[in-house]
């Protein structure tokens, strides 16, 4: 039987870059190395590091829109690279840009986004409808061009737009990035409600440290690319003998969530790699 | 298959919501065309050839259907980039058969529209008399051109993929050595030797020879009856293979690009 939502075993993505045109030089910057974790079903999971520490390169792993160098992943039991149709059926994703149609009104982008996965109208309708209401976002607003919403809203729209079809797993990347104090709690009682009700596999990154102590029951450590610790918010206090989950962080990764070396000084993430 | 159509009926949906919702932007631009169309047409009414004007005529309104057809498919990808929307499209569970042919019939109901709106703008302008023309064969060759231009605009499509904004460049770039190739306003043979073999690989070439022979443009200066469809099987045979040929291969350039663009990550939001 099925017990694990998301297997990752040694994934490694690297990009390459060439710069100059005559004397022209390939940096490579290693997104992922060797990071291997697993979510089992129902469990919140969160990743937590800096910016560019590989959170979203990982993600888009996740969500089929990158393939890895190396490595290999199971969602649901369906393995990537190989078997991408059955896990787009079964993931919905929400990144921290609401990606959009911003002309267009909530209604029109979700209705659009309900056809692509095959649904009917009415029933997306009702579907949206719960989901809005359930984050408390006002249905009159639903007809309103996109680019009209704060980004509150629009943030709101996208987690609808991310559970319209109720995926048994969910790839949230900063969900709550830029919201307010309220839109936050909102979004966080959802998705506790998600996973209790549906039972949904649920992998979070973000910065916010109480957002994942609160929603996640074991989190990882995320920096240059490499998964450097993984447990519950308590075993990783304790094994780096820190108070709080960001001292834990500093004292395991040797920088800040915000990027900074815990010296204060900028990380280099790209190494040449050749001319 | 319900489901299929569904999936399909997705992109015609948001392409149709974005046009509505870009209204004025549309009427600006179909009335800048119109009046350009109108501007090549009274050159023939200026010469005083109604066979001139014909064939101006024709070359009008075929270049606004099939170069619109071409435009909308091939800038698809440009528009998602911007809006950032292209990773949600491709993590979604559509085939890219069933996204690219939701696209393509989009933009096609959109150019068929718009060419309607140019003939019937330009004939406020011009007195002609075209009710000997063979107007269901004309309906065929645009038909059977229109799957040519599909599997051009298919694998125009994949360059913003590389590059949003060259991309976009590259795109016209390519349309306008299609217009200046074709003979869509004067016959290829008029265009310098080094550039005629361009022509004959050019879908427009044999749709605007085939129409003008169906909208009944004759060797002298009288107008005659539209000929039989019959007298296209040259053009429509080469249009049918170039159809057959393109989209199949724009489908295949569009899989390579995509699968290109998961290994280096260009599928990210840019521009």
């Amino acid at each position: 039987m099925l017990s694990l939502g998301i297997e990752v075993r040694g994934l490694c993505k690297s990009f390459s870059k060439r710069k100059g045109f005559i004397r022209s030089r390939r940096t490579v910057a290693h997104a992922l190395r060797d990071v291997s974790f697993e979510v089992g079903l129902g469990e919140t999971y969160g990743l937590l590091g800096p910016n560019g520490s590989g959170k979203s390169t990982l993600i888009r792993v996740l969500s089929t829109l990158l393939v890895p160098d190396s490595g290999c992943v199971r969602l649901l039991g369906f393995r990537l690279p190989g078997e991408e149709a059955e896990v787009r059926r079964r993931v919905g994703r929400v990144s921290v840009d609401a990606a959009f149609y911003k002309k267009l009104s909530a209604r029109e982008n979700l209705l659009y986004s309900a056809f692509l996965y095959g649904m009917e109208r009415a029933p997306a309708e009702r579907r949206v409808m719960e989901i809005l209401e359930a984050l408390g976002l006002d249905g009159e607003k639903f007809t309103d061009p996109l680019e009209e919403m704060s980004r509150g809203m629009q943030q709101k729209v996208a987690i609808t737009r991310a559970l319209l079809v109720n995926p048994p797993l969910l790839l949230l990347d900063e969900p709550t990035t830029g919201l307010d104090p309220k839109s936050k709690r909102d979004v966080q009682t959802f998705l506790e409600a998600l996973r209790s009700e549906h039972g949904t596999t649920i992998l979070l990154t973000s910065h916010d440290m109480a957002e994942t102590e609160r929603l996640c029951s074991r989190i990882g450590f995320i920096a240059k690319g490499r998964l450097i610790a993984e447990g519950t918010a308590d075993e990783l206090k304790r094994v780096s003998g820190a108070e709080t989950l960001d001292d834990a962080f500093i004292a395991l990764a040797g920088e800040k969530l915000d990027g900074e070396e815990a010296g204060g000084k900028k990380k280099e993430e790209e190494a040449v790699a050749g001319a | 298959m319900e489901h299929v159509l569904r999936q399909t009926w997705a992109f015609f949906f948001r392409d149709y919501q974005l046009t509505r919702r870009y209204f004025s932007w549309v009427v600006v631009f179909t009335f800048y065309a119109v009046v350009n169309s109108a501007t090549v047409v009274l050159i023939g009414v200026a010469a005083g050839d109604r066979r001139l004007t014909l064939m101006l005529m024709v070359g009008v309104m075929l270049w606004g259907l099939l170069s619109v057809v071409f435009q909308e498919i091939a800038n698809s990808i440009t528009y998602e980039r911007w809006e950032g929307t292209l990773e949600y499209t491709f993590m979604a569970p559509v085939s890219r058969v069933i996204h690219l042919a939701g696209v393509s019939l989009f933009a096609t109901a959109y150019a068929v529209v718009r060419a309607i709106v140019i003939v019937a703008g330009m004939l406020l302008f011009v007195d002609l008399d075209l009710s000997r023309a063979n107007w269901g064969g004309i309906v065929v060759v645009l038909g059977v051109s229109s799957a040519a231009f599909i599997g051009l605009g298919l694998t125009a499509a994949v360059l913003p993929v590389f590059s949003p904004e060259r991309g976009a460049e590259a795109t016209n770039i390519f349309q306008g050595v299609l217009l200046l190739v074709s003979g869509v306003y004067y016959p290829v043979e008029v265009l310098p030797r080094w550039l005629q073999p361009l022509s004959v690989v050019s879908p427009a070439t044999y749709a605007l020879s085939a129409c003008r022979k169906l909208v009944g443009i004759g060797d002298g200066p009288e107008m005659v009856a539209g000929a039989p469809l019959s007298a296209c099987a040259y053009e429509l045979t080469v249009l049918t293979l170039m159809g057959l040929v393109s989209i199949p291969l724009g489908l295949y350039v569009f899989a390579l690009v995509e699968r290109w663009a998961k290994r280096t990550g260009k599928l990210k939001r840019t521009g």
